[in-house]
Parts: structure tokens; sequence; C-alpha cells
């Protein structure tokens, strides 16, 4: 606790690149704006490794105040980090990635308009993730959290003069909004109970409360409304659909924010709540429910897309699902397993994806493409690694983190395993389709810089980048990136091999100090042991459990298998074929393509009413036509009388002396009325 | 302890146009510099107020109540106390009587940077009539000021009628095509207002003089005697009171005059319209209707009315602002919503929500004061401010379209910056007090980001497709300087909003104990009050601070 690490350096190292490169970029030259870039990102990464040098000295959780923030009528947030394993696990993939993308941005990006922008965005967003995962309290993670939205609406809409990319940033930002009104709502019950937002104040209380007396009411309800915002930030249904349009911003944005990152940003929200949702069984069982269908959901969309960024995005959504899944059957450790090896291996397959573009002028339509594994070899075999990861081949590092949440979730209930086992057949089918529809055959395009092509990517072909006229393969600089990036998607998983596979499972064991806070009911048989538990007793697993644990692996590596099997068959084998499949199904096969029109739903169901409602109904007849309308009238009536009234001072003598008449007859008639009573 | 700060602070502006007079009408940029002088000058002479006031702010003040034949002062909730009841028209009891609190102060801040600010932004815009354009405005700062300071009820409504004229003649003579239209209409809805408000003044200064046998229109005094009137008269001096301040807000029902004089004015009446002049509204509820009238603002019902209302202005003025067509309607309308979150702030009647809501309205002067200004540079070039004539506009005016964009995020509340910090603090007060208010106003902010966002897709991204915007010069130097300051108070509020809660501590927290005092049978009834007490009870961090602070010192 003495130890000070100044934890603040990491976020405030990139702030300080993006309001460098934000301030003077215009003018600087583009290498400075890389440098710059480059050195504040590098700069956090560093630190998060001198970080995790001192890490086992110190006793945790360790917290740091930098300063206070709000303070009022007695409730206060700080700008205050907090670090513990889960945050830097976090802290380690964030920058780590981060880093490695930033340097491939280099190479991506380097012919564009805007460059100290993107950078100067990129940096912001390093900034803002970097403060989500430090901060020790809801507030500021929350700044941290409405921050990535921000830098993410920002560089979805990078191209800005394009209408599609603007829309989706719009859209990107409002749906996290929708997300955000339950988070909020959230923080304020959480102040309501605790009247606080600090991580120290609120989780102590929470977890010496016992689930069963916890479980109706407002711990509950809490855990709910903090998953609807972690829906909306993480793409689960049924605020998934902007992350698909995202894919609109630049593909290293789509790499770091719209699959290593951000989008986690729900996961590790709801991870690092566990406490509150150990004691809110109906909410941690939502949480799981709506990972393993959102799992489903994307994966089939992701079947019958044609453009490879789509594909992967809906891929991403799928794969959240499952760490949705993992924590939701209260195997947090299980999630943040997959949370990480997913950022290596989507966040390769994202940019080996942008390599392909970019050696294509900007082509996103796989139909368009065929037969490059000759031409830019380097991406074909790192996005190969990648594939082979996110499908669950053994060893790579996909396959132990998602074995592990399949297992897990199998004991909480067959029939989660059951649908995330489907999905991994989809996730393994989808996957080798693109790569065999990328790589394999022959290739389909025309020459990748003719203009019509540039749709998705039109700013790219700026003069002066050589080689358009040919296939070409990516520099160096956007290589390397993904050279490590294959390397830790081989071997990232490495940490964490369990038990049944004669491993020691350490990520989980690393996590442990944080999951395992208090003895929990559910948790019997795959108990994760504390720090000071000796490694031999890992769970009290029996040789029959081991094989029953073992089965099941190798019933989703055989699911995995059979998805490669079906796309080589499919999409290598009988080329023809697919087509065929999609007739043959007709109006379903559509509805798929289609994304099962749940954007035109929501259109038909909400924003078309909202939109109508308010301009015919709320302004023009509300506001114009009610309540001015009265305000008009009662001036124009006060305009009327006085008008007629005014006729009354005609001067006219002979009509004042009729006037003076009929007023005396009235007050007579007046006088002698009352004089009746 | 007298002294005249606030005299020099509020007079001021009113002798630079007294100044002006003696200057040929024809030396445009002579009246230009003198104008913009004097309104810096403006500014410059209430900053010593800060230190000044920030020294104090824990530290009781002063209020007058009259014993044994005299006046004398006590201690209360108001500083640099200027003058003495009863003095300037003894005849009739009312007296020059000048005093602040810490939600007074931020408004006078408020009220004299966005005076300086709006002076400097009309250098171009005004080139008809400059000299009288200059004059009004500086007497309508005069008044705006006055509006803030007056102790005595007497002074506090000459300022408020003052107020009005400078204002009609802004949007009367420098306005758009529907000019008239639109003076006529904001100055009778406004005058209707005040003149219901009139009548339960003068029934609180016959009430005084009833129970002590006193002619007196000082505050203080009145505050001893108005909360003990009954509640059926109450009731009714509530609703006047109601009337005159919610058309001021203005609360819905009564925004429609918002949007054509908002439309009409221009850019530096609209700044000045939106960023002080709403905030009388709000103020007045503060001051007056709040310690007047405890026994009716708690009533439920009452309340709930307040309560409804603010959150249907919320959700009605974000949707109404979704669909304009008119850059400046949609900020009008947007100001309705923004406007529903103080009222909010206000009648969920404690510290929490209170506070939020002063904050509010000041991050709502910053925000909304540029939002007029951002308008207002495009039409300046353009001459229009149809959102469908533009587009593509960041490709043209790149700075111009980054300070956009920070002050449309903190005007829908983007963290780090004021708006959230504003809107968070009420909605955690209003939650406070009924899980459902919060819940419904929640849905204002998601709406917010869609109307400004949307606003902004329409405006800056895309391709130039209009050639007349092909040839739109960048900010110049001097429309930059209009931006700093808000800028600067925008990321300060947004950062660093604790000294701003220190300073309305006390105010605030002296008006939730008048109000929830009156009312010890409601605070025992309803469970949720126990949290407001507990909250406002174990506040450790909130006492430490000033001792933590001054340590820094």
């Amino acid at each position: 606790m003495t130890a000070n690490l100044h934890l603040w350096l990491i976020p405030a190292l990139p702030l300080i690149g993006a309001a460098s490169n934000g301030l003077m970029g215009r003018r600087s030259s583009r290498r400075a704006v890389s440098f710059i870039a480059l050195v504040f990102c590098g700069g956090a990464f560093a630190w998060a490794l001198y970080v995790a040098s001192r890490f086992s000295s110190l006793t945790l959780p360790h917290a740091e105040t930098l300063g206070p923030w709000i303070r009022v009528g007695g409730f206060s947030a700080d700008f205050a980090f907090y670090l513990d394993p889960l945050s830097l696990i976090m802290l380690l993939v964030v920058t780590g990635v981060g880093f490695l993308i930033h340097i491939y941005s280099i190479g991506y990006m380097w012919e564009e308009g805007g460059y100290y922008r993107f950078f100067s965005y990129l940096n912001l967003f390093m900034f803002f993730m970097l403060t989500l995962v430090l901060a020790d309290n809801y507030l500021l993670l929350f700044i941290g959290w409405e921050g990535v939205g921000l830098a993410s609406y920002l560089l979805i809409g990078f191209w800005f003069t394009k209408d599609s990319a603007a829309s989706a940033g719009k859209k990107a930002f409002i749906v996290n909004r929708i997300g955000d009104f339950g988070f909020l709502i959230g923080l304020f019950l959480l102040i309501k109970h605790f009247g606080s937002l600090n991580f120290d104040r609120v989780f102590p209380p929470v977890a010496q409360m016992k689930a069963e007396t916890a479980g109706a009411g407002w711990v509950t309800a809490i855990g709910l409304l903090l998953m609807v915002g972690a829906a909306g930030k993480s793409a689960q249904l049924p605020l998934y659909v902007w992350l698909p349009d995202a894919m609109e911003g630049p593909t290293p944005v789509s790499a770091l924010i719209h699959a290593a990152t951000m989008v986690t940003a729900g996961v590790y929200m709801v991870a690092r709540s566990h406490v509150i949702y150990e004691r809110a069984p109906e909410a941690l069982t939502l949480v799981a429910i709506v990972g393993v269908l959102t799992a489903l959901f994307a994966a089939t969309i992701g079947v019958a897309q044609t453009d490879i960024k789509k594909v992967l995005a809906y891929s991403t959504i799928s794969q959240l699902g499952y760490m949705f899944l993992g924590c939701g059957v209260a195997a947090f450790s299980a999630g943040i397993f997959h949370l990480m090896t997913h950022a290596f291996f989507k966040g390769l397959l994202f940019l080996a994806a942008g390599s392909v573009i970019h050696a294509l002028g900007g082509e996103q339509d796989m139909r368009r493409m065929g037969g490059l594994r000759h031409h830019i070899p380097w991406t074909f075999w790192t996005m190969t690694v990648a594939t082979l990861a996110i499908a669950g081949i053994p060893p790579l590092a996909g396959f132990f983190s998602k074995d592990e949440i399949l297992w897990r979730a199998y004991q909480a209930s067959w029939i989660y395993w059951l649908i995330g086992v489907s999905t991994a057949f989809l996730t393994s089918f989808y996957m080798f389709r693109l790569l065999f529809l990328t790589f394999f055959g022959e290739y389909r395009g025309a020459v990748a810089a003719g203009p019509e092509h540039g749709r998705g990517h039109g700013l790219h072909d700026a003069p002066g980048h050589g080689g358009h006229g040919h296939i070409h393969e990516s520099p160096t600089v956007m290589l390397l990136p993904l050279v490590i990036l294959a390397i830790l998607s081989l071997a990232g998983g490495w940490v964490g091999i369990p038990g049944s596979l004669g491993g020691g499972n350490r990520f989980d064991k690393f996590l442990a100090p944080v999951f395992d806070t208090t003895a929990i009911a559910q948790n019997r048989e795959h108990a994760v042991p504390g720090e000071q538990v000796p490694p031999e007793s890992e769970g009290p697993a029996t040789e029959t459990g081991r094989g029953t644990e073992l089965m099941f692996t190798g019933v989703s590596v055989a699911a995995a298998a059979l998805g490669l099997l079906l796309a080589w068959l499919l999409y290598l084998r009988n080329p023809e074929l697919p087509q065929k499949i999609a007739d043959a199904l007709g109006g379903f096969y559509g509805a798929v393509l289609n994304k099962y029109y749940v954007d035109e739903l929501y259109a038909v169901l909400f924003v078309k009413p909202l939109v109508d409602g308010s301009a015919r109904i709320l302004w023009q007849a509300m506001d114009q036509g009610v309540i001015d309308r009265t305000i008009n009238d009662g001036a124009d009536g006060a305009r009327h009388l006085s008008d007629n009234v005014r006729h009354m001072q005609s001067g006219n003598l002979r009509s004042y002396a009729g006037w003076v008449a009929a007023g005396a007859a009235v007050v007579i008639a007046y006088m002698v009325w009352t004089g009746l009573r | 302890m007298q002294n005249h700060i606030l005299s020099i602070i509020l007079f001021t502006p009113l002798v630079g146009a007294i100044l002006l007079l003696f200057v040929p009408k024809e030396s445009k940029d002579a009246i230009r510099w003198i104008a913009n002088l004097v309104a810096l000058a403006g500014f410059i002479v209430s900053l010593p107020l800060v230190p000044w006031f920030w020294v104090q702010r824990f530290e009781p003040g002063v209020k007058f109540v009259f014993e044994a034949g005299q006046w004398v002062q006590r201690p209360g909730m108001f500083k640099f106390v200027d003058g003495i009841p009863n003095t300037w028209i003894p005849s009739i009891g009312a007296g020059y009587l000048l005093g602040i609190d810490g939600i007074s102060f931020l408004l006078i801040m408020l009220t004299t940077l966005l005076g300086w600010v709006s002076i400097l932004s009309s250098w171009t815009a005004i080139q008809e009539r400059v000299k009288e354009y200059y004059i009004w405005f500086l007497v309508l700062q005069t008044g705006m000021l006055g509006v803030f300071m007056a102790l005595d009820f007497f002074l506090f409504f000459v300022f408020w009628e003052a107020m009005l004229v400078p204002m009609y003649l802004l949007i009367g003579i420098w306005g758009g095509p529907r000019k008239l239209y639109a003076a006529i209409k904001f100055f009778l809805y406004t005058l209707l207002g005040s003149v219901l408000m009139l009548l339960a003044i003068l029934f609180l200064y016959f009430n005084h003089h009833s129970v002590t046998g006193v002619y007196t229109f000082c505050l203080t005094a009145l505050y001893e005697t108005a909360p003990k009137i009954p509640f059926q008269y109450a009731i009714w001096l509530f609703l006047a009171f109601f009337l005159g301040f919610a058309i001021k807000v203005p609360m819905f029902p009564f925004h429609t005059w918002l949007p054509d004089a908002h439309v009409e004015a221009p850019t530096a009446g609209s700044v000045i319209l939106a960023g002080v002049l709403l905030k009388m509204g709000t103020y007045g509820f503060i001051r007056f209707a709040l310690p007047f009238f405890p026994s009716v603002v708690m009533n439920s019902k009452v309340r709930g009315w307040m309560i409804g209302l603010s959150i249907v202005g919320i959700i009605y003025g974000a949707l109404v602002s979704l669909m304009q067509k008119d850059m400046k309607k949609l900020v009008a309308y947007s100001s309705v919503s923004h406007l529903g979150f103080c009222t909010l702030g206000i009648f969920v009647l404690n510290s929490v929500g209170l506070s939020g809501s002063v904050l509010q309205q000041i991050n709502h002067g910053i925000s909304t004061g540029a939002l007029f200004l951002i308008v207002g540079i495009l039409y300046e070039r353009r001459h229009t401010r149809e959102i469908a004539e533009y587009g593509g506009i960041s490709n043209v005016m790149p700075v111009y379209a980054t300070i956009t964009m920070i002050m449309f995020l903190s005007s829908m509340g983007l963290p780090l910056l004021n708006g959230f910090v504003g809107e968070f603090t009420i909605l955690q007060g209003a939650f406070m007090e009924n899980r459902l208010w919060a819940g419904l106003s929640v849905i204002g902010v998601i709406l917010a980001a869609a109307y400004l966002l949307w606003l902004y897709q329409r405006v800056f991204f895309g391709t130039v497709t209009n050639p007349k915007n092909e040839k739109l010069t960048d900010l110049t130097p001097r429309e930059v300087l209009t931006f700093v300051p808000l800028l600067i108070m925008a990321f300060w509020i947004g950062l660093y909003p604790k000294p701003f809660f220190q300073i309305l501590e006390q105010p605030v927290n002296q008006i939730v104990q008048d109000v929830r005092g009156s009312e010890p049978n409601v605070m025992a009834k309803t469970p949720t009050h126990k949290s407001v007490d507990e909250i406002t009870q174990t506040s450790p961090p909130a006492v430490e601070v000033p001792v933590a602070a001054k340590g820094k010192k």
C-alpha cells in the first residue's frame, strides 16, 4: 500500500499525446505525429509493464488518489485509481494491443487526410479506456465509459464526408446512451444504498450479505441495470445493432475499439461488479442468457455476410456473448480469460483483414477476393493462425478460453453448453468460410485499385500511394504487429491450461484474489483456490470429473473441426453449392443475409414513431396548434374586443348621447331590481 | 461591515451606457471600443469578488431584522450587504439594499462574463443603430445584475421590470424578420407573469405590516413573516409567483415565447436571454418561492405538479428540439429541456438536487450561451439558420467545428465537461426522492445526444454540397476569443466542480433546512427522506474539505 506507482501516468500519457497532436498536429509532419502518438501510447505500455513488475510486492487491492472530483452533499467521487489482478490484466491488454495497433495504424493511415486527427483520437481513446479499467469508483469508470464512446463516435465517423460513416457514429453513440440509461440509474441505486460509488465502500457490505436475502430486491435491480449498460457497450442483444455499422470506421479502429478493447468494457464491468452479481442470482442468470443468445444469434448472421469486416463484426458480438456467458455462470475469470485471448486473435483478424483491404485498394467484399494466399503470404499465415485460434483448435489461445467457458456453462446448465457448442461450430464455419473465400480458390476481383471498389475505403486511394496497380503485401510496419499478435494468439492461452489437460490454470489463480472473495455456494466443484492454497488442491476434482471435462473438450474440438470441414466442402470443394443452398432456403436465407431485419424493425418500432410523433404531434399539433394557438387567439381576442369597443369612441355626439341613455337605463334597471329584492 | 463592491459591479455598465450617450453616433468604432471596454471593465470589477467571496464561503452572513424600533443586523445568509432597509423611499418602506449569497454570487459572475462575451460577439454583427444597441445592452446588464443582488422586494421588482424594456428593444429593433411579433410576445408574456407577482408581493408587504406593524419590502424581514401565512392564502401567492417565474424559466407549457424570441433576437441577445434571463425564473424560485412558502412547496400535490411539469419539459423540449429545421429554434427548445433539469433540481428539495440545479444553471449559461454564439457565427456568414442549407462545414471551418463539438458534448452532458456534473447531481438528488422522477428524466439525457449529434452531422459532416458554403472563412481571433472563457469554464466545472459546490453548500443547506424544517411531519412520514438525512448527516468528507483546501493554500 505504501508504494506509489503513479498509476495516473498510465492514462495521462496518452492524453498528453492526444492533446499535443490535436492542437499542434495540423502543422506537424506525419513523422512527428506518429512519433508523438507512439511515444505516449508506448509510454503507457511501458509504465504498465513497470507496474506489472512491481505488482507482486503490492498489498492488494492497491489504490492511489490523484485528487478530488465531485463532492456534494456528503457524496464524493475522486480521481482515484485501483489496481488489482483484474485491472492489471486489462491494463496490459489495452496498452499492449493498443500499442501494436498504433504501430499498425502508421502504415495503414499513412496516405489518409486528417492523419493527426486520427492519432489524436486514438490516443484520446487510450486515455479513456485506461481511465475505465483503472477507476476506483463507478463514477470514474463511467467517465471512461462515456469517453470511449466519444472516441468511438469520433473514429467511426473519421471519414465524416461519407454519410454512412457519420450516421454510423451517431447511431453508436445514441444506442450506447440508451444503455447508459440503465447504468446511470444503477449508479443512483448504488449511491442510495451505500452513499458512495467507491469499490471499496460498495463491495464489502454487499459481500457480507447472504445471497438468499439479497436475491430479491435492489441488489438484483442494480445487477440488471448495470447489465443494461454493459449490453449497450458490449453490443449484446438487443442493443448490438450499432457494432456492425461501426465498421464504417478505419480498420485499425475496428480492431482496437470494436474488437479488442472498448466493446469488452461491459464484460470488464460485470466482472468488476461480480460481488453484486454473486448476490443477485437472477441478474446473473440474465447475463448468461443474454450472452448465450447473443453468441448464437450473431453467429448465424455472420454465416451469410459477404463483407469481410461485417463477418468479423458479428463474430465479435458472438464472442462477446461467450464472455457474458462465462460471467453469467459465475466463471468470471474464464470470461476475462476469453476477453484477453479474444483481444489477441480478434485484433489480429481485423488487422489482417485491414491488410487484405489495403492490398486490394479498399475492397471489402469477399466475393471479389480469393486466391490471395500467394500474393500476401504474411497476411495469410497470420490470419490463419487467428482463424484457428478463434475456431477453438488446440493448442491455440481461443481453445483454452472457450473451452473453459463451455465447461463451466455445462456445469450451470446443459442448455447453455449446447447452444455454446453450436455457436462454436458456426464460428468455425464462418471463419473458415472467410479464410477460404479470401485466400483460396481463384482471384475473383478486378484490379484492386478501381475506383468503383473504393466504396468502403474511398479516401484510401490517395495519390502517391504507389503499388496499387497490383495486389501487394503490406509494409513491415503493418506486418510486425500481425506477427506479434499471431504469436500471442498461438501461445496466449497457455497461461490458462486447465487441470484436466495437465496445466495449472495459472490465469485462474492469478485472478483468484479478485473473484474468490467469499465462499460461494455455486462454485462448489470448480472452485478457484486462493493464492495461498497449494496448486495440487486445484478443486476437489475427482478422476471422473476430469474425465467428463476431457470428453466435453473433445466435443467442442469436434464441433470446430466439423465447422472447418463444412466450410471446406462448401467453399473449396463445391464452390457452386452455397448458392444452391441459399436458393433452396429462400426467405430464411434472405432474413439471415439482411440480419433478420432487426434494424428495420427498430426503425419502425422506435425511430419512426419518435421522429414523426415529435414533429407532428408534439411540435406541430401540441406546441404550435394548442399552446401557441391559445396564446395567439387570446391576444387576437383582446385585440378584436378592444377594436370593437373602440367604436364607442366615435366622436359622434348623438351616439354618445345614446350610450349615456343606455347606461342610465341599465343603472336604473339595476337599482330597481336590487330595490325590489 | 459595509462595502460597496456590489454597487460598483451593478452600476459599471450603467455608467458606461451614460458615457456612450455623449459619443456621436457616427463614430461607430469608437462606440464599439468603449462598449467593449466597459463590458470588460464590468467583468473585471466583478473578479475581486471571487477571492473575496471564496474566503468567507463558510462564514455566516447577515440579515436585517426590525427590532426595538430600528433595523439591526443579525447572522443570516447574505454577504457583502450594501445599504440599509427602508432608506430609499422611507414612506413606503423601500430600501436600496443589496447582498449576495453563494447562489447569487455564481449567477452574478455568470452575468458579468456573458455580458462581456456577448458584447464582444456583437462587433461585426450589429451595423445598424450601433450606439443605441450598446446603450441598451449595458442598461440590460445593470438590470440583470440588480435582480440577482436586490435584497429589497421593491428594488427587485424595479430591476425585474426595467430589464424587460432593453430586451424588448434588442429583439424588436435588431431582430430578424418577425421581430415585432416576437418582441411583443416576449414582453406581454413576461409582463403577465410579473403583474400577478406584483400583487403577491403587495400581499406579503401588507401581511408583514399587519403582523409586525412595519411597512417594509426588506426581503429578510419578509422571510420571517411570509412562511406563517396560512396555506389557503399561501397557495395563491405561490401560484402568482409561480406564474411569473415559470414564464421566465420557461417551464412547460409557458415556453412558446422562447423559440420565437430566440429565433428573432440578435445573437448577443440570445446569448443573454438564454444565459442569464432564463435564470431569473429559477433564481426567483430559489430566492423567493421556496423560503416564502415552504408549506406550499412541500405539499405533495404542488410539488408533484412542479416536478411533473419539469419532467414533461425535459422530455418534451428534447423531442421537439429533435425535429427543428432552424438551428436556433433547436437550441431554444433544448433550453426548455435543460431548464427542466434545473427546475427538477429545485423541487426535489434536497441539498444535492438544489446544488446541482444551481450549477446546472451556470452550465446552461455557458453551454447554451456558446451554442447561440455558434449559430450566430454561421448566421453572420450566410444569413440563414436553416439546417438544410449547410453540410460539410467541418471541411471549410475546422477550428469552428472543433469548438462546436466540444460545446455540443458539454451540452449533452459528457463526463469531464460541465453539463455532466450538473445533470448527474440533479438526477442523483431526484433519485433520492423518487426513482421514477430520475428514471424519466434520464430519457432527456439520451435525447440530448440524439438531437445534438444529428444537428452536428447535418451541419458539419458530409461534403460541402451547397456552393455558397465553399468559401466560408474559419473563426477570426476575435471570435475565438469569445469562446475561450466559455471553454475554460466548461472544462473547469467538468474537471473540478468542488469549489462551486463549496460555494453553494451554505445557502443551499440553509434553504433546504428552512423548507424542510417547516414540515417535520412530512419528513418523518416518507421513508425515502431518511436516506436524505443520512447522507446529509454523514458528510464528514464535505466538512473536512475546507480544512484541507485551506491547508493547501
